[in-house]
């Protein structure tokens, strides 16, 4: 009887409990799923809460609910994981041996490790729609807010889900547009990177989006304080943008018990991994997937259910003494809301970046990097597709969980060369 | 450093500038390109830095990010970027001839 525990009760924990399962008899393999509670959010659901556009009752559900009969979960918090004994030491005094390991804890939100953030002006005027109190909290208060400046930030990468806060800038527009006081209402977007996004050619199309819209672009913005009494952030390098009102994302870094636990976690408690295996460097009968690695990739969950195919087949084939041969390929995929009912979809992996095109394939009927009323309805269907699909552990009828080019269109012009210099 | 043995010959870089191989790297070279970047003078806080990014991006593969080196470089974020005007980790690492930080989406 093998034994596979599984850290983490969201999306990838939740996935992999139910392939495996199915997998493997009850008298193959015992599965254990350890999570600090019983509460399942539907993450891409914040998005919306703070526009009034869902409620917390419709994106959260028992995580217990989620998971195939003849998988265990076990309630706790974590203590930590030691390697050399193949054991797991929960806060609750229990310990879980395993054969298998699979890290899926994702990432813990950190305002604290930002100066000032959780001081003065934290929650009241200074918010994250990154967790549910924050979801709430904003709904209320952008009900109250009636002109201003608001910014939208987030401090560095990576973060979860790297798209939301420009999703949540367009929403905003969107959002003060339908009360008739968009006028009252200066919206900035603060990043640390170059440009709107990371990737050249999506950088471009979304700066260009957030031009159209009259939100002001902020770029190389490293934010080194917030100021909640003041009402203003200071950069690094000393610049400042005043707010009335700021939405931002916090340092994000992996959970707690991965910094206690030796030899697990990096410097920032994220598991390093090898990117297409998934197997953790720490050891061999550990594996990670979804936000808790350091894949260089983005945080989400579609990264996280393309991943799962490849995943299983690496711990069958570990636990039967083969060498591991499944292979992610980097594959992730976002719809990008960009409000008055649209939004715009990309499609990438390690080596292509977001390109424009139709998806899945060349005949559609998604359009790829382009507003469209479709793709919102695609992301409406999402979350059907979340609970019934992606949390089961099955494929999505026409998505292949690795990139398909089919339907790209290749952007030659992007391709720069290097040059020469002089050896001193 | 086997400077003498290339000297004179021409090494890769891509278009922002960053070395295209670490091994064409050396200390001059490092001197030349901060010069060029707005940092006329490398101090030794500098060298901790850039030798520290270099280090780490050889031993793994990639290079830190200014969280990373805020925590383990021994220099901390404010003055990093006293340092390294504008961004830190990406200018460290064109001095240390390590290739660009991927930006991860």
């Amino acid at each position: 009887m093998k034994r596979i525990v599984i850290l983490g009760g969201g999306t990838g924990g939740t996935m992999m409990a139910n392939r495996l399962r199915r997998l493997y008899d009850e008298d193959e393999a015992a599965i254990t799923v350890v999570d600090k509670d019983d509460r399942h959010v539907y993450q891409p659901g914040l998005l919306f809460v703070p526009f009034g556009l869902a409620s917390v009752d419709e994106i959260v559900r028992p995580r217990r609910q989620q998971l195939r009969s003849g998988i265990d979960l076990h309630v706790s918090e974590i203590d930590h994981v030691a390697l050399t004994e193949d054991r797991v030491h929960l806060v609750d005094g229990s310990t879980l041996p395993y054969d298998v390991l699979i890290v899926a804890t994702g990432v813990t939100l950190r305002p604290e490790e930002t100066e000032g953030l959780t001081g003065p002006g934290w929650r009241e005027r200074m918010f994250t729609f990154y967790d549910v109190p924050g979801a709430e909290q904003l709904a209320r208060v952008l009900d109250a807010f009636d002109g201003g400046r608001l910014v939208v930030n987030l401090i560095d990468m990576p973060i979860k889900c790297p798209v939301a806060p420009l999703e949540f800038a367009f929403l905003a527009d969107w959002y003060f547009a339908e009360r008739g006081i968009r006028d009252r209402v200066e919206l900035t977007y603060v990043t640390p990177l170059d440009g709107a996004f990371t990737k050249p050619i999506a950088s471009e199309r979304l700066a260009g989006l957030l031009a159209e819209k009259g939100v002001e672009l902020v770029t190389e913005f490293a934010v080194g304080e917030a100021d909640g009494e003041g009402g203003r952030l200071v950069s690094w390098d000393e610049r400042e943008v005043p707010f009335d009102l700021l939405v931002t994302v916090p340092l994000h870094e992996g959970a707690p018990y991965v910094g206690r636990s030796e030899g697990l976690g990096d410097e920032l408690a994220f598991v390093p991994t090898e990117p297409h295996t998934l197997q953790s460097l720490a050891r061999p009968n550990v594996f990670a997937l979804g936000d808790a690695t350091n894949v260089p990739i983005s945080k989400a969950g579609s990264v996280t259910h393309f991943e799962g195919e490849a995943l299983t087949e690496n711990v069958r084939r570990f636990l039967a003494g083969d060498e591991l041969e499944g292979s992610y390929d980097g594959h992730a995929n976002c719809f990008i809301e960009t409000g008055f009912g649209k939004a715009l979809l990309i499609d990438f992996n390690y080596e292509t970046e977001p390109l424009p095109g139709r998806f899945p394939n060349a005949v559609g009927p998604l359009p790829l990097l382009k507003e469209s009323r479709l793709n919102h309805l695609g992301k409406l269907m999402f979350q059907w597709l979340y609970w019934h699909a992606l949390l089961p552990g099955r494929d999505i009828p026409g998505i292949s969980p690795s990139m398909e080019m089919s339907g790209k269109e290749r952007q030659l012009e992007h391709v720069s060369e290097g040059g020469k210099r002089r050896w001193p | 450093m086997a400077m003498t043995e290339v000297a004179g010959a021409d090494v890769e870089v891509d278009a922002e500038g960053f070395l295209v191989y670490p091994e064409d790297w050396n200390r001059v070279l490092a001197e030349e390109i901060a010069r060029e970047n707005g940092i006329p003078e490398l101090t030794p806080r500098h060298w901790q830095v850039v030798e520290f990014m270099r280090e780490r991006y050889l031993e793994t593969g990639t290079a830190p990010s200014i969280r990373s080196l805020g925590k383990e470089s021994g220099v901390p974020i404010k003055e990093l970027y006293q340092l390294f005007p504008k961004g830190p980790a990406k200018l460290a690492a064109k001095i240390g001839g390590i290739p660009k930080p991927r930006g991860c989406i």
